[in-house]
């Protein structure tokens, strides 16, 4: 046991007198939750747009101050003919032109004639969809309020609801997938670059022929990792909770239980690794190839899952991460206890099992 | 004399290829046994065998008065073992490296700051003791290493061709070290690829395609293969 003390004081010198690894341990969680928090958003805010009102008349102009009004838009500009549309866009101006028939309040009365045209820049079409839905939202109501005018008759009237984050805020979903990638980051990478480090070096052929056993050595390269991955997890969790207001829901209980489960899954898979790598630079290249892609990319945390192609959907099964942001979505966001996620809990621990079996077997074969 | 290491038809196969077959040698208490070979002679994987992290596929060796097949963990308690690439950790200081390397032998605090200021004293590096290990000179590096392999007094100290890329008048200083270890009755067990390092053992063995094709005394040898220079010799034996 003091062998094994003696360890993990000489692995916190190495990480605490290595700026680079340092800065990953604990630069890296907070500018990524800080930039998936704030830059980058499905959310629109202020979008530009411009107005070529034909019409003039009292309902346009009030559409348009309703428009002006929502925070999401801004009117840049006013245009006087439908061939200044394409300018404006070529421009890159504005995202958006709003135009208004000549007889625009006649036909409002009229159902199914077209009354209001929406253009909008699709060289982003997520952007493009979620703007003209926007403003067709606040033109629904306008018609709504000021018109006391029922929506046509051949419209199902739809009331959606938001559950789990109603005020769709994308940090929300961001934080999960944030956490998990950055625990499966500390985790497997560095390991698995901390444990190449020492056979690159030399040492770890000296700490074989020591009397510690295989199992020590490799047991005190991991529990500093473990360690600092619990803390960069609750680190995440603090700034999601103080600066995004990103409320916790379930029992914090099951969120440590889960994460220390994945940061295991993820050690193990750095261990493994470090046993198919013999230098630094292959160790960083598998775990960011072999690891953070297909995480990012195929674990649901920023593509979902269902829209992809069948073949992708089943590699996604085989990925941990796809099942660790089911399981801390859960407990985060819907506030469930563990009868629901028991099985993802499950096959998390059936995969940490067998990637242990295979990373043990492997040093073996290295060691015989 | 005592014997320290004896090697019965210790043998190594990987499939079809035997990387050593059935070596015999004995290696007395207090001596320097040196273990030539070309790349790929099998110099290697026997040492392996002998530091106990690899296991003979036939044959045994005895190695400080434990069976490598069997008591692996024995016999890695009672040697010290130093590799060509130099093996402390940079960004440790000496002493911090001293403590780590003692401490996975059990030596207790005590000892071990008695074994610092030993080693500081020995090899001059009072003025290096704040630095971290990565800004010594490669000379002092290798001694400071040599002299943690002795930390815990192993038996015997494996030297995997401790002298690479060192200028001949550290490596002469390095010499004196090993020697001064040997007459305190520590047996040295050296590979090396440097022909006037190979003269300062008391014996050496030469290895060819997995055998032991010679050893003796290097004088012996240089007589029997009617021979100049360690360097003929080795050559004659080797084509």
């Amino acid at each position: 046991m003091k062998k094994f003390i003696g360890f993990v004081k000489k692995e916190f010198y190495h990480i605490f007198r290595d700026k680079r690894s340092l800065f990953i341990l604990f630069g890296m969680p907070v500018a990524q939750i800080l930039l998936f928090g704030f830059a980058i958003s499905n959310e629109i805010n202020n979008v530009d747009i411009a107005i070529l009102d034909k019409a003039d008349d009292k309902n346009s102009k009030e559409i348009i101050v309703n428009l002006k009004a929502s925070k999401y838009f801004n009117v840049l500009d006013y245009l006087q003919s439908e061939k200044e549309i394409e300018t404006a866009f070529q421009k890159g101006k504005v995202k958006a032109v709003v135009t208004f028939d000549q007889d625009f309040a006649r036909n409002l009365q009229r159902p199914k004639t077209s009354k209001l045209q929406i253009i909008t820049d699709a060289t982003n079409p997520n952007v493009a969809n979620t703007i003209t839905n926007y403003i067709n939202s606040i033109v629904v109501k306008y018609q709504m309020v000021n018109l006391q005018q029922d929506p046509p008759p051949q419209l199902v009237q739809s009331e959606s609801r938001m559950f789990f984050n109603p005020a769709l805020e994308s940090v929300y979903m961001f934080v999960p997938g944030v956490m998990t990638v950055i625990l499966m980051l500390v985790s497997a990478m560095m390991t698995s670059i901390s444990i190449t480090r020492e056979k690159e070096v030399g040492t770890m052929e000296i700490l074989l022929v020591s009397p510690l056993k295989p199992s020590t050595v490799i047991a005190g390269k991991v529990v500093p990792y473990i360690f600092l991955s619990l803390i960069n997890a609750i680190v995440i969790v603090l700034l999601s909770v103080f600066v995004f207001q990103m409320p916790i829901m379930g029992s914090l209980f099951w969120l440590s239980i889960e994460s220390l489960l994945f940061i295991v899954t993820s050690l193990s898979l750095g261990i493994l690794i470090s046993t198919l790598s013999s230098t630094q630079q292959t160790a960083m290249m598998i775990s960011l190839m072999g690891l953070m892609l297909p995480t990012i990319l195929l674990s649901g945390f920023i593509f979902p899952i269902e829209s992809m192609p069948y073949p992708l959907q089943l590699i996604s099964h085989i990925i941990p991460a796809k099942w660790f942001i089911i399981i801390i979505k859960s407990i985060m966001l819907k506030g469930v206890g563990f009868s629901f996620f028991w099985k993802e809990t499950l096959i998390l621990v059936v995969m940490t099992i067998f990637l242990l079996g295979l990373s043990i077997k492997k040093y073996k074969i290295r060691l015989a | 004399m005592e014997t320290t290491i004896k090697a019965t038809n210790l043998t190594k196969s990987f499939g079809d290829f035997t990387a050593v077959d059935k070596l015999n040698f004995e290696v007395e208490k207090g001596e320097i046994f040196g273990f030539l070979g070309a790349n790929g002679a099998g110099k290697t994987t026997a040492m392996k065998m002998l530091i106990g992290i690899s296991k003979p596929t036939a044959g045994d060796a005895m190695v400080a008065n434990y069976k490598v097949s069997t008591q692996a963990d024995l016999v890695k308690k009672n040697i010290g073992y130093m590799s060509q690439k130099f093996a402390l950790y940079d960004d440790l200081n000496i002493k911090e490296n001293i403590q780590f390397f003692g401490g996975i032998y059990g030596l207790n605090a005590k000892t071990l700051q008695q074994k610092y200021q030993q080693v500081v004293e020995n090899l001059g590096l009072e003025n290096y003791v704040k630095q971290l290990v990565k800004n010594l000179p490669l000379g002092l590096k290798q001694k400071l290493a040599f002299s943690v392999a002795l930390l815990h007094q192993p038996k015997v100290v494996f030297l995997d061709e401790p002298t690479g890329g060192v200028d001949p008048i550290t490596r002469r200083q390095f010499w004196e070290l090993i020697y001064e270890a040997a007459d305190r009755g520590t047996t040295i067990f050296v590979t090396t690829h440097y022909m006037d390092e190979a003269e300062y053992c008391d014996r050496i063995s030469m290895m060819v395609d997995g055998k032991i094709k010679a050893l003796d005394t290097p004088k012996a040898l240089k007589k029997e293969f009617g021979a100049e220079t360690l360097n003929e010799v080795f050559l004659n034996l080797a084509r």
